[in-house]
């Protein structure tokens, strides 16, 4: 095999759709932080959602029951992030590191309560792939519109509603606000809290509904610690993406392409390590060569007495 | 789950103080966390987050078992000391890049041990898989000198010397940070980096120094493995070690005497969870999840007294 047989057309569906889970934690992440709450528990989020579609759709035999379990499992991780850091002002970064170990402990022991396994669940019913007829058919994109889920438009609406509202609406402009400086937002009469706790809820939503992505779509079923730090990429990408909807989705895809590489890779004649190094290589590497200084929110993790 | 809920934490008790030799797990398992531990914690005085201790202590534990492979021939009191620090400067090399970047290039730590973690993980791997291989289906490396070995303290256990080290190393990180000038100016930047650097502290050299010792401590959480229990260097060996550091640095409250203790406290959880899955049919997952919940309640300890009286504002 030529070595650049590895990049082929191929490549752009397979990218769009590694994107898709770290893209939805990563705009999660993007509204938690940039409503100034650190959020590390993007991963253990994850996690709960990826259990959640599997748990739902195994008692339903409906997926889209699964998605809707995972988007409640993902509220209700989100919303004891939003309790404990605005009601409790506990340390955002401890609480992130609680909810990754509690999730991670959490689905173990509940996979094998449930059914009776070490690690991983029976296999459940997956979410169908749809082909858009005549879009199929367009060079080049047609390829976005073929067998891919319902799952890629919904990411692409949520990016797109995600930008709109940070940076079109008073919404948004209030969110900015609390994020860099939550003083002046309150003497404008901003309920600080009460945007901390649906912008933190709703990064564990959009985060359960990523983890969904990888139980429901590219699985169908729950293997222990299969987010396997994506919610970490999610978060490295949201940041890199300068907190921002749009740019958590380059960042995110970045990071996909890379991956999506390694799976054109494998024929070639390389250690298979160094094919999985690759993506987090080449992450690196963009990351210190772009080498600029990614603005954050200037109040993220202040507890404010 | 249908399992009685005082036999499991009878078996959970059991395994982690109910003898010599559970008493022994558990000071066993509480090592290396104790140095993952630290590391975590001095960054984190300095303001940094390693999320790479994982990383780390790969490298670290890598190098000390080449080193303890190529110089077989030498005398245990000059091997063993040498094959400890080469692992620590390995470590330390690969802790200081994420702090040598943040303050070259103002490149986000977090990021860069993100991904330094899945770049040393695979690296190892390939090594252990290819070129350092030892004969047989397991990805490990051939068996390191005794001389290099850390003796047991109790026979019969994998309790060994480690706890001495790590002991150690915990009274010598809190005399760095509080007793030293450079561990004052480390907390100092943590503190507050734009007053630090008015007082004329570097927060470059401070940001790299901190992250260097970091991966330092790290790495011996994987050299104290191979060292003292697997004596040679298998292909990912660490149950994540270094993200469980996180949490017992959280919990710990980022000093060394709290950072020592919940990392007893996690070692009695980790070792009592073996006879617990064995004794029950409990995962021994029970107790990750009993992890989660100790440190979200102890970062808001008020949660409790909320619950007890109800009370709406705290």
């Amino acid at each position: 095999m030529d070595i650049l047989d590895v990049f082929s057309w191929s490549l752009i569906p397979l990218t769009i759709r590694l994107a898709i889970p770290i893209t939805l934690a990563a705009i999660g992440g993007t509204f938690s932080e940039r409503s100034g709450v650190i959020n590390i528990g993007l991963e253990g989020m994850m996690l709960m959602g990826a259990f959640g579609g599997v748990y739902g759709t195994y008692l339903s035999g409906n997926p889209w029951v699964g998605v809707f379990t995972a988007l409640i499992m993902g509220a209700l991780i989100g919303g004891i992030h939003a309790i404990l850091s605005v009601k409790f002002k506990a340390n955002q970064v401890v609480i992130g590191v609680g909810i990754n170990i509690l999730a991670m402990g959490f689905t173990t022991v509940m996979t094998r309560a449930i059914w009776g396994t070490e690690g991983m669940s029976s296999q459940v019913k997956g979410i169908q792939e749809i082909t858009i007829p005549l879009l199929n058919k367009i060079p080049v994109i047609g390829g976005i519109f073929t067998k891919q889920t319902p799952y890629l438009y919904l990411t692409f609406l949520i990016i797109f509603v995600g930008w709109y509202l940070m940076y079109k609406t008073k919404i948004g402009l209030r969110l900015r606000a609390i994020g860099d400086n939550p003083k002046a937002a309150k003497t404008a009469g901003v309920s600080i809290e009460k945007y901390r706790y649906f912008f933190v809820t709703l990064s564990g939503i959009l985060s359960g509904l990523g983890g969904a992505y990888l139980s429901l779509v590219q699985n169908n079923l729950f293997v222990q610690n299969m987010t396997a730090g994506r919610g970490f990429i999610a978060l490295a990408a949201n940041i890199f993406g300068g907190w921002n909807p749009l740019g958590s989705f380059f960042a995110s895809m970045i990071f996909a392409f890379a991956q999506a590489i390694r799976f054109n890779m494998f024929e070639v004649n390389i250690p298979n390590q160094f094919i999985q190094i690759l993506p987090y290589l080449a992450t690196l590497i963009i990351l210190v060569g772009f080498s600029r200084k990614t603005r954050a929110p200037e109040a993220l993790g202040e507890i404010d007495e | 789950m249908g399992e009685s809920p005082l036999n499991a934490y009878m078996a959970l008790f059991k395994g982690a103080f109910g003898s010599v030799t559970g008493l022994a797990n558990t000071l066993t398992e509480a090592i290396p966390l104790i140095f993952s531990g630290l590391a975590v914690a001095l960054a984190f005085q300095c303001g940094l987050f390693n999320i790479g201790v994982e990383g780390q202590l790969y490298i670290g534990a890598f190098v000390s078992t080449i080193i303890a492979l190529k110089l077989a021939v030498w005398p245990t009191l000059i091997l063993l000391p040498v094959v400890i620090i080469g692992g620590m400067m390995a470590g330390m090399v690969w802790g200081g890049l994420p702090g040598l970047l943040k303050a070259k290039f103002g490149t986000h730590e977090v990021i860069v041990t993100v991904m330094l973690n899945y770049i040393a993980i695979f690296f190892t791997s390939y090594l252990v898989n290819y070129p350092f291989k030892a004969e047989g289906w397991v990805a490990q490396t051939k068996v390191i000198p005794e001389g290099a070995f850390l003796q047991k303290i109790i026979p019969r256990t994998h309790l060994t010397s480690g706890l001495y080290l790590a002991i150690g190393m915990a009274i010598l990180v809190y005399f760095f940070l509080w007793k030293t000038s450079s561990g004052f100016e480390i907390r100092a930047v943590g503190e507050n980096p734009h007053a630090a650097q008015s007082g004329g502290i570097s927060i470059a050299k401070n940001i790299t120094l901190a992250m260097a010792l970091s991966g330092g401590l790290a790495s011996l959480a994987g050299i104290v493995q191979v060292l003292g229990i697997y004596h040679r260097f298998i292909d990912n060996f660490s149950p994540g070690y270094g993200f469980t550091g996180i949490a017992v640095a959280v919990l710990g409250r980022n000093h060394p005497i709290g950072v020592t203790l919940t990392a007893l406290l996690f070692g009695a959880l980790n070792s009592g969870a073996l006879r617990m899955d064995r004794i029950t049919n409990i995962s021994s997952n029970m107790v990750v999840l009993i992890q989660g919940l100790v440190i979200l309640f102890v970062a808001a300890p008020e949660i409790i007294g909320s619950l007890l009286t109800g009370k709406k504002d705290v």
